[in-house]
């Protein structure tokens, strides 16, 4: 065991860097641990020292990107404890106010405890799973994917095909163009429904800094169509061919059938929070109507429901990179109070910029929600289509279930093994509840979630045998 | 699929499946794997059915393979090493969670 802290922050993305970062600038005792390689979170990948490494990279990536190594230096800066490539897989919340949360993580296949009386959760999003036929077989990336293999191996597509909706699509279409990959096609599945009831919160999202998401967002369609790359929109119908691996997309655009080589096809249909740690740990999650997931519920400083545990950033709903830095030293400012070393009056005014960046960061968000609002077809996909990866079941599985009798997401787990396998349910479970409250006639929020056990990863039993707790 | 961007520090092999593979310091074996054209990575367990990785940041699963000996590694959240000798994985079940802790509500 090592020591206690006054803080475990959970994930090195903007969140989590900004909230280790003001911890450790007032001298509090911090420790960062994340489970990639090198600091940054999803957005600023492996930003650290690539200006240097791979500048051409690090130029097409964008100036978005390139705040992340300010973020990155600044963390440096203050020296906060920093412990990468450490997987949190278990956290036990105190049992009594006087009490420290234990967070147990992994690295190298050697299990530690860490104490501490608070943990800010920083573990941000994942992508929505986008389940269409064919999404299970080799050449079918998330978008998000590919872009990993840029940012942290230098790696680019060559004539892939871009499919669904959301800033990340785009965004990602214009790094790859900007370094020169081919792209066969962009097909977006925005539907015009969801332009009308975007329209409505257009003047909102003027607001803030919405103006500048929208002038980036529209700066990258143009340049898109000035590329020639060929973008069909109102898509829908997407299929993926082939028997062990993708040849071919078939989708409708306009309702017109349509069909496409391809060996490589990127979907991507919006990110949701990662919901592992804070439903394990037992903290209360709401059901967003607006933005279809279950995020937790915190106060406007990121406490949740389990006292001393401090959700920041995507994970308690999406706002994006800029709001999930602000939001992170806005959970940094309430454990300063928690600690004693700030009081009320002192941590709003330690806050006061940021509650005010993170609101014109959030002002957009109610338009693109509306806009980029998941196809009702991969919410609740058709019966043929599997659902759950790992055990291959299909929505038609989970129907018929139900047609028995089963009410929930943990039943339907127990009848099918959906959400049994190594991914622990994070590919099916968000599918699972949706087709569970179709077919009941409910709400998802009814339904529920698949209730999340410890470990969170899987770690083999000789580190289990081999723990050190002497000291616990 | 994939093509690397020029750089010359892409000095690192690595075996998959007994044939050489190069990679670059940092690569992840996924992402070292996919530049060099691999496409399916394992087969399931339940249908023998091939899969590649999905997501590429340790949330699927579907990037699993056999590394140095040990099953069930998560090939986008490990970083390659010299003379890493990595194959493909079939079949191997042991990784679920706990079935004890997984009954119904
Ligand atoms: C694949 C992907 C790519 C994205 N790319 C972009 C982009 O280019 N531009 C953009 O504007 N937005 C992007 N987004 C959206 C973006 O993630 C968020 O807006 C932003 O990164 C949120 O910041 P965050 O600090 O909340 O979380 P994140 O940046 O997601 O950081 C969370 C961190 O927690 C770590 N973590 C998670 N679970 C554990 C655990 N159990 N143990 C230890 N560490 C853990 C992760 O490794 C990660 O580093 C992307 C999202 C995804 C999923
Ligand atoms: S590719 Fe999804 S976990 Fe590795």
């Amino acid at each position: 065991m090592t020591g206690a802290y006054d803080a475990v922050v959970i994930g090195a993305g903007p969140a989590g860097l900004a909230a280790a970062t003001l911890l450790a600038e007032r001298q509090a005792r911090v420790v960062l641990v994340d489970e990639q390689p090198a600091p940054g979170g999803q957005i600023y990948r492996a930003v650290e020292g690539m200006t240097a490494r791979q500048p051409e990279l690090f130029e097409a990536l964008g100036p978005d990107y390139a705040h992340g190594d300010e973020l990155v230096t600044l963390f440096r800066t203050f020296g906060a404890e920093y412990r990468s490539q450490s997987t949190v897989w278990q956290i036990s919340p105190a049992d009594g106010s006087d009490a420290a949360h234990e967070v147990w993580l992994s690295r190298g296949g050697r299990s530690e405890l860490l104490q501490a009386r608070n943990v800010v959760v920083a573990t941000g999003a994942m992508e929505r799973p986008v389940p269409v036929p064919g999404w299970t077989l080799p050449g079918a990336m998330t978008a998000g994917a590919v872009q990993v293999m840029l940012k942290s191996a230098g790696v680019v597509p060559e004539g892939m095909v871009l499919a669904g909706s959301g800033p990340l699509l785009y965004l990602l279409a214009g790094q790859c163009l900007a370094l020169g990959a081919r792209i066969t096609a962009v097909l977006d599945t925005t539907a015009r429904a969801n332009e009308q009831a975007a329209l409505r919160h257009l003047p909102a999202a003027l607001r803030g800094a919405g103006f500048g998401y929208l002038v980036k967002g529209l700066a990258l369609k143009l340049r898109l169509r000035r590329a020639g790359v060929p973008i069909f929109r109102r898509v829908t119908d997407i299929a993926l061919q082939g028997t062990s691996e993708v040849t071919d997309i078939s989708f409708r655009s306009r309702g017109r059938p349509m069909w496409l080589s391809a060996d490589l096809v990127a979907l991507h249909e919006g990110v949701i929070p990662a919901q592992q740690i804070t439903r394990s740990i037992g903290c209360v999650h709401d059901w967003d109507a607006v933005q279809h997931c279950f995020r937790a519920c915190t106060d406007a400083w990121g406490n949740s429901s389990v006292d001393g545990v401090l959700v920041a950033g995507d994970g308690a709903g999406i706002g994006g990179a800029r709001a999930a830095e602000h939001a992170g030293r806005i959970a940094a400012a309430e454990v300063l109070r928690r600690l004693g070393v700030a009081d009320a009056a002192g941590r709003d005014a330690l806050a006061a910029a940021d509650l005010r960046g993170r609101a014109a960061h959030l002002a957009i968000r109610p338009f693109l929600d509306r806009l980029y609002a998941p196809p009702a077809a991969i919410l609740r996909p058709a019966d043929a289509v599997m659902v759950c990866r790992c055990e291959e079941v299909t929505a038609g599985a989970i129907r018929g279930v139900v047609q028995q009798g089963c009410l929930g997401p943990n039943q339907a787990k127990s009848f099918l093994r959906a959400g049994m396998g190594p991914c622990q349910g994070r590919m099916c479970g968000p599918v699972v509840s949706e087709l569970i409250a179709e077919a009941r006639g409910v709400g998802v929020e009814e339904v529920g979630y698949y209730r999340i056990r410890p470990p969170l990863k899987p770690i083999t039993v000789g580190e289990l045998a081999a723990l050190d707790v002497s000291g616990a | 699929m994939f093509r690397r961007l020029e750089d010359a520090r892409a000095d690192i092999s690595f075996s998959f499946e007994g044939r050489e593979v190069t990679a670059r310091p940092g690569d992840s074996v996924a992402a070292a794997l996919l530049a060099a054209g691999l496409r399916s990575f394992r087969a399931t367990p339940v249908s023998g059915a091939p899969r590649a990785p999905w997501c590429m940041m340790g949330a699927c699963f579907d990037c699993l393979v056999e590394i140095d000996g040990v099953a069930s590694r998560q090939a986008c959240m490990t970083q390659v090493a010299p003379g890493m000798r990595v194959r493909r994985q079939r079949g191997a079940k042991a990784l679920e969670s706990d079935p004890a802790a997984e009954t119904a509500a």
